[in-house]
């Protein structure tokens, strides 16, 4: 095993998942395959080769710097599940 | 017992001066209704793209020639992940270990020592929106509503080295900074409405030691004054908890204003892990030498030059050119005045006492004021050429401050026109000497000062309009009959 029980709850904790203790050793199995696929990678010499930034060869896509209209507020506002005083409620943060 | 000194390092948010924001077309203008300058990508909606605004890189690399800094050939966005509802898409989009300038400095003045301060990275990305908690603070809330219009707004984040070493030079670097920010047009740079803010990461260490003591990173200063006063409390926190024998814990801590002290927002353990990637949505930035050379022909005069030329130029103090260029409007304004009226000593004297005084005061910028450079040049040739005294001078400025009336019509409405008619100025004196014969016989008798009360006396009777230096020579003149 590559990746102890503790950093899964750990990456757990950072994308707000919270996995049943029945799952906890599935997870980090396939956790565990995944990066032996990397650390297979890393076997490849790759000294001479640029990091990659994006997969595509495409360079500087700019816009000019215009203004347009936006959806308006109703519409902003309408996929939220609370609404109060034309902004989205949210729950208690801290 | 120990000195200590103090290690401090800034990090600046400005807002760049853009119609649109940094992805999308939604207006940056501040102060709309909640959740009105929104559309489907600043509001992170599923299948949206974002597109980077040109404008923003063109004031990225603009800010960073001003701060000397090496402008990257080669640079891309990247996310930076949180959980936090300011933010829509639960990351933000930033640069991270390809900023498109780094390696700069900046000079600063204190008590008349130059000193560099280096400037380690200087980024573009998003703001976040605005959080309005219920209840009184973050922690009593039982709810947050969130205003997305903030949101998209670009900024650049200046990260500075840890070169200085009290809040007299962090003030001075922040001065500084935001004196270029404003000359290149780069940002508004207003604080009150968080165009520019600054967290400030501080460390203490006994003097001369290489070695850096444990920081603390201090947010949430609003204001100059605010970072000089936070500062300070930090800095006297941490050399008490040394003092004592303990340790300074590495942590975020929170300027609360009105107790005047930085309290504890989150420590070490809980910090973020940001778990950066690079943003597949936007493809890279190559910037070439023609780019960069195009945005240099546009950085004009920066502050630190002007107030040198002014010293040598004009023949101003030095503090008086770093008053006055401390912004580029008042620079352009002195200026404007000094090229019609000359007497630059004059002019400055003007700018620093009225002009600013009324402009505090009424916590207004130049801009906001009617006062134009053609309007104080007119009071100042109606004081020349003796039409009013310098005292009703300051009066019409600030009537024409207020007003945005002419000097002329002010006189003229007001009826403030100087009074230097002798035949009219004889007879107001002749009844003040009447009216206070104990004052005549003081100055009389040898009480020099006498003389002092008694041309008070013809200014209070003539509102302030008389002639000031003939008042003086026609009462001594019929003191010593």
């Amino acid at each position: 095993m590559t990746i102890s029980l503790k950093e899964l709850e750990h990456v757990a904790e950072l994308a707000r998942l919270s996995i049943p203790e029945n799952e906890l050793k599935a997870y980090t199995c396939q956790l565990d395959d995944i990066l032996k696929s990397i650390e297979k990678l890393k076997e490849l010499d790759t000294d001479n080769v640029e990091p990659t930034a994006h997969i595509l060869p495409v360079r500087n896509v700019m816009r000019g710097d215009i203004v347009r209209e936006g959806i308006g507020r109703e519409d902003a506002l309408g996929g939220a599940p609370d609404v109060e005083e034309g902004q989205f409620k949210v729950p208690k943060i801290v | 017992m120990t000195e200590y000194e103090a290690v401090i390092g800034l990090e600046v948010h400005a807002e760049l001066k853009t119609n649109s924001k940094i992805f999308c077309f939604c207006t940056t203008e501040f102060g709309g209704k909640p959740n009105t300058h929104v559309c489907p990508i600043c509001l992170g909606l599923p299948g949206t793209l974002p597109v980077l605004n040109e404008k923003v890189v063109d004031l990225a690399i603009k800010a960073g020639l001003a701060l000397n800094c090496e402008i990257a050939e080669f640079s891309k966005f990247d996310r930076k992940n949180y959980y936090y509802p300011d933010l829509p898409k639960n990351f933000q989009i930033s640069q991270y270990d390809l900023p498109i300038a780094r390696e700069g400095y900046l000079n600063i003045d204190v008590d008349g020592r130059q000193k560099r301060i280096g400037i380690t990275r200087l980024h573009m990305e998003e703001d976040a929106g605005k959080l309005v908690h219920s209840g009184d603070s973050i922690t009593g809330a039982d709810y947050s509503l969130v205003d997305y219009n903030r949101t998209g707004v670009p900024l650049i984040e200046i990260v500075s080295e840890p070169d200085m070493s009290s809040p007299e030079e962090a003030r001075a670097y922040l001065d500084q900074l935001k004196a270029i920010l404003e000359y290149t047009d780069v940002s508004d740079c207003k604080m009150q409405e968080g165009s520019l803010r600054c967290d400030a990461n501080v460390s203490v260490r006994p003097k001369g030691s290489q070695k850096l003591g444990t920081k603390t990173e201090v947010k949430n200063m609003n204001s100059f004054r605010a970072l000089q006063r936070a500062l300070e409390y930090e800095i006297e926190r941490q050399i008490e908890v040394l003092e004592e024998g303990g340790q300074v814990v590495q942590e975020t801590r929170s300027w609360n204003e009105a107790r005047g002290i930085t309290e504890t927002m989150r420590s070490k353990e809980d910090a973020h892990d940001y778990r950066y990637l690079p943003e597949p949505d936007l493809v890279p930035l190559v910037i070439d030498v023609e780019w960069v050379e195009r945005i240099r022909q546009t950085i004009p005069e920066l502050p630190l030059e002007r107030k040198k030329r002014f010293v040598e130029e004009y023949g101003l103090p030095e503090y008086d050119a770093g008053v006055v260029t401390s912004s580029k409007k008042l620079a352009d304004f002195f200026e404007a005045c000094v090229e019609k009226f000359g007497n630059p000593k004059e002019v400055s004297n003007w700018i620093m006492g009225e002009l600013m005084r009324l402009l505090n005061a009424n916590n207004m910028e130049l801009n906001d004021s009617p006062v134009t450079p053609g309007g104080l040049i007119r009071i100042l040739e109606l004081v020349k050429e003796g039409t009013i005294s310098g005292k009703i001078a300051k009066q019409v400025f600030e009537e024409m401050f207020n007003t945005g009336e002419t000097p002329d019509a002010i006189i003229k409405k007001k009826n403030l026109i100087q009074i230097s008619d002798s035949g009219e100025l004889e007879g107001i004196i002749a009844s003040v000497m009447e009216n206070n014969p104990k004052s005549v016989e003081d100055y009389r008798s040898g009480k020099k000062q006498a003389l002092k009360f008694l041309v008070g006396q013809v200014m209070k009777e003539t509102k302030g309009k008389a002639n000031p230096q003939l008042v003086n020579d026609i009462l001594l003149k019929k003191l010593s009959e």
